[in-house]
């Protein structure tokens, strides 16, 4: 048996140092929103032409007063995202956009994605994503309530909230960008994490029933243990969808998978370490669970 | 747990074979399938635009409260009532009052009958609030009065945004209304909406109008541009004809000038008034005007009584089209502005697939050699119940007709990953029980009933996650949610019904077998 208990402490203190580092990055540096949250457009070309490069898309791109100009590679090496603010979110723009880039490359470009987010709509996905997750940590709350006693719940809600703090922390140090496919990776991290907490809860209910003798302290021990392989397998077979993902599925949902895979990680983690931990520091015992199988 | 009735086997037989049949539907020929369902591929996997359109409705309101200024003069001078200082101000109609009139007026506005105040039988709203200011009254739209101007324009946009759209003839174009004021558009396999767009962009309010002479008119003048931003004339206000009494229009090309114009056939009104404007205007110009701007201002030299025109312009062929179009499908109530606009190329969409079923097959495989490696023959067991998911998967959404997206695909991918965790519950419980229970039997049916739990509880969050994602997300994330929330109940179907049957068969076989898993 793996003695997981004795690291409580350092883990927990661990956990909320990078709690507290995670909310200090999102509040002084922020998120890199991209323009389904900021506003803006963009623009995934494809170019064969060997005189393109990404400097010198920036060079004709940035004389054309588009405000904040991006270019990056994206995927194999003929490429390129753009991105720009588009503040006074001219409809023509991206013709004008074509027709310089023709005229200083010939015409060699495909135009391969397009969008363009008005500044209220955007300020509306961020809003509904924010709720959304919101509603999520809520809902998630309340079935663990009904399921189990409020220790859990809480319990399980302080797991979450790191799972979801600490990735978009990751997220903002690593200036990797938030757009709507992340916000559904964060929603999806809720329910994998959730789902990994319910599991190792529902064994330490069991074996709470079962022992009136042992500590909370050494029962969460028993239970983390008694799932653990379960616990690393589901882990292990998620990662490897994730990872395939990740590698093969496109440019597009590398942000995607990337968040769900810290997500994973620090979700696997938190079901062990945070939610467990709490249950010892709430002192849980048979009681807790019999006075709330007698009220049923 | 471990026990089947054979009515049960079938059954399960039934279900796994209908939707392996459904899901065939998706890669056999046309003339093949069985029936006419498929799954719709999202504007990210076959490519196409995606437009969401906001109305700007400041105009329709400043016109309704100029008429409705109109009407309270006439009915107020009807009733013999003085009301004084008429004006229209940032949205809100003040007149003034004199006080032993106030209380009438005020009822008279508030009436449940109001004739010149509606609604209130219908909505138990007026149309207008009216505010006591003292010797001002004040009137502006209550909510449910610009509910009802904002739908009512709603409406009218929508079918002008169809007919435009029908006019130029994409593949299965879907138009849908977006709260109430905005208006969604989806056009598949459009790969450049530069023309929708343009299109989509103009209000196209024509109007034909005698262009001053003098800067003098009795309706008024006002200062207009030519299209080419830089010539302008004093263009009065008095509207001859308006774009509501075209009948047709279409690009011609002039053989005398040998330029593109635009023909058009007026209705008899629009006939009538032309005729009559171009027998007293011999020698005057006529502006034509579109959105605010003239397209030309010819100079009337003949009587024109039949009703047909032409429009010059300096068009090319294509802008004579359009125009030609727009005319037709007639003007907007108000001006559409593109909000957000999504446009995915056909080739970067079947790159898109392309990738998302290599990532799939990869992922698929990945898990099926680590649970077979793992597992043997339960891990056996576990991957037949994972392509009996995935059939399952499949055969739903064709049934449904579900559009699948790029997240999507990612969400069937993350099933397989997921899928197999209640498997694992169980196997790795029963590992448990049969350390302290030697009849496999036993032991099996206790690991199922033990774990039942912890998997319902598990599914369950990750579909609340699901369901939230469904009422919140747009668009492609929207399909994300319905392949992982749909992909929990074939989970669940396939590890209990599927899963559960194969281990049954193979442990009755195997009863005394020691270390059976």
């Amino acid at each position: 048996m793996i003695k997981f208990n004795r690291f409580y402490n350092q883990f927990n203190i661990l956990s909320s140092l990078l709690i507290i580092v995670s909310l200090a990055l999102l509040i002084f540096k922020g998120l890199n929103f991209g323009i389904d949250f900021k506003g803006g457009t963009l623009i995934e070309l494809r170019s064969s032409h060997s005189k393109i490069n990404v400097s010198n898309l920036r060079d004709v791109l940035g004389q054309m007063n588009l405000g904040d100009v991006s270019v990056k590679k994206f995927g194999n090496n003929k490429d390129y995202l753009v991105k720009f603010e588009n503040k006074n979110n001219e409809e023509n723009i991206i013709e004008e956009i074509k027709l310089n880039l023709d005229k200083s490359f010939g015409n060699n470009f495909d135009f391969r994605r397009v969008e363009n987010v008005g500044p209220k709509v955007s300020s509306e996905l961020l809003r509904s994503g924010i709720i959304a997750i919101s509603i999520s940590l809520a809902v998630m709350l309340i079935y663990i309530w009904i399921r189990f006693e409020w220790q859990f719940s809480l319990g399980a809600i302080i797991a979450l909230f790191h799972d979801v703090v600490v990735t978009l922390g990751l997220f903002s140090i690593l200036n990797l960008e938030i757009n709507l496919s992340i916000i559904a990776a964060v929603l999806t991290i809720v329910g994998y994490s959730m789902n990994d907490t319910v599991v190792i809860y529902d064994r330490v209910r069991e074996n709470l029933r079962k022992y009136s003798d042992i500590k909370i302290f050494e029962l969460t021990n028993i239970s983390i243990n008694e799932t653990l392989s379960r616990t690393l397998i589901t882990s292990i077979t998620t990662l490897l969808a994730l990872l395939s993902i990740f590698f093969f599925g496109g440019e597009i949902l590398k942000g995607f998978s990337l968040a769900m895979i810290f997500g994973v990680v620090f979700g696997t983690y938190s079901s062990i370490y945070i939610a467990n931990t709490v249950l010892v520091r709430l002192n849980v015992s048979q009681e807790t669970i019999l006075k709330e199988d007698e009220k049923v | 747990m471990l026990y089947f009735s054979k009515l049960r086997i079938i059954f399960i037989s039934l279900i796994t074979i209908f939707f392996t049949f459904v899901a065939s539907n998706n890669v056999l020929s046309p003339d093949k399938r069985f029936f006419d369902k498929k799954i719709n591929l999202g504007l990210d996997l076959q490519g196409g635009s995606y437009l969401l359109l906001e109305i700007d409705n400041t105009p329709v309101v400043e016109q309704r409260l100029q008429n409705t200024t109109t009407l309270l003069r006439a009915y107020f001078k009807d009733k013999n009532i003085r009301i004084g200082n008429l004006k229209l101000d940032n949205q809100k109609i003040k007149f003034s009052v004199a006080e032993d009139s106030k209380k009438n007026i005020i009822e008279i506005l508030n009436d449940e009958n109001s004739e010149i105040n509606p609604y209130y039988p219908r909505f138990k709203t007026h149309q207008f609030d009216v505010v006591d200011l003292g010797n001002f009254l004040e009137l502006s739209f209550s909510n449910q009065g610009l509910v009802e101007l904002k739908t009512s324009s709603q409406d009218q946009a929508l079918e002008i945004v169809r007919r435009r759209i029908d006019e130029i003839g994409t593949n299965e174009p879907s138009i849908l209304k977006r709260g109430n004021d905005r208006i969604l558009v989806e056009l598949p396999g459009l790969d450049d909406p530069m023309r929708i767009k343009s299109l989509l962009g103009k209000t196209a309010n024509l109007s034909f109008r005698f262009v001053s002479t003098d800067n003098q008119d009795s309706f008024g003048v006002e200062k207009l541009k030519y299209e080419n931003n830089i010539d302008e004339d004093y263009v009065s206000k008095r509207i001859i004809l308006s774009g509501d009494n075209l009948l047709d229009a279409q690009p011609r090309m002039d053989n005398q000038t040998n330029e593109t114009v635009v023909s058009f056939a007026l209705d008899r009104v629009g006939a009538k008034r032309f005729g009559k404007a171009t027998s007293t205007g011999i020698g005057k110009k006529l502006a034509i005007v579109l959105d605010g701007k003239i397209i030309s201002a010819p100079v009337i030299r003949d009587t024109i009584a039949s009703g047909n025109g032409q429009i010059s312009g300096g068009f090319t062929f294509q802008s004579a089209t359009d125009l030609a179009l727009l005319l037709r499908s007639g003007a907007l109530p108000a001006p559409l502005n593109i909000i957000e606009e999504r446009t995915v190329g056909p080739d970067l969409g079947q790159d898109s697939i392309n990738a998302g079923l290599f990532a799939l097959i990869i992922g698929f495989l990945l898990v099926i050699t680590f649970m077979f490696v793992k597992y043997k023959t339960f891990g056996l067991i576990t991957n037949i119940t994972l392509i009996v998911n995935l059939l399952l998967l499949l055969g739903i959404l064709t049934l449904f007709e579900a559009t699948l997206t790029l997240p999507g695909i990612a969400g069937i991918i993350l099933t397989v990953g997921m899928a197999v965790d209640a498997n694992v519950l169980i196997f790795e419980r029963i590992k448990e029980e049969s350390r302290n229970e030697k009849n496999n039997i036993i032991a099996f049916d206790s690991g199922y009933v033990k774990s039942k739990t912890a998997i319902l509880d598990a599914n369950i969050t990750t579909l609340l996650a699901a369901v939230i994602l469904f009422f919140m997300g747009s668009g492609p994330i929207k399909g994300f949610s319905v392949t992982l929330g749909v992909g929990i109940f074939t989970t669940l179907f396939s590890v209990y019904f599927i899963a559960r049957l194969f281990t049954s068969i193979y442990v009755s076989k195997n009863k005394d077998k020691v270390g059976l898993i």
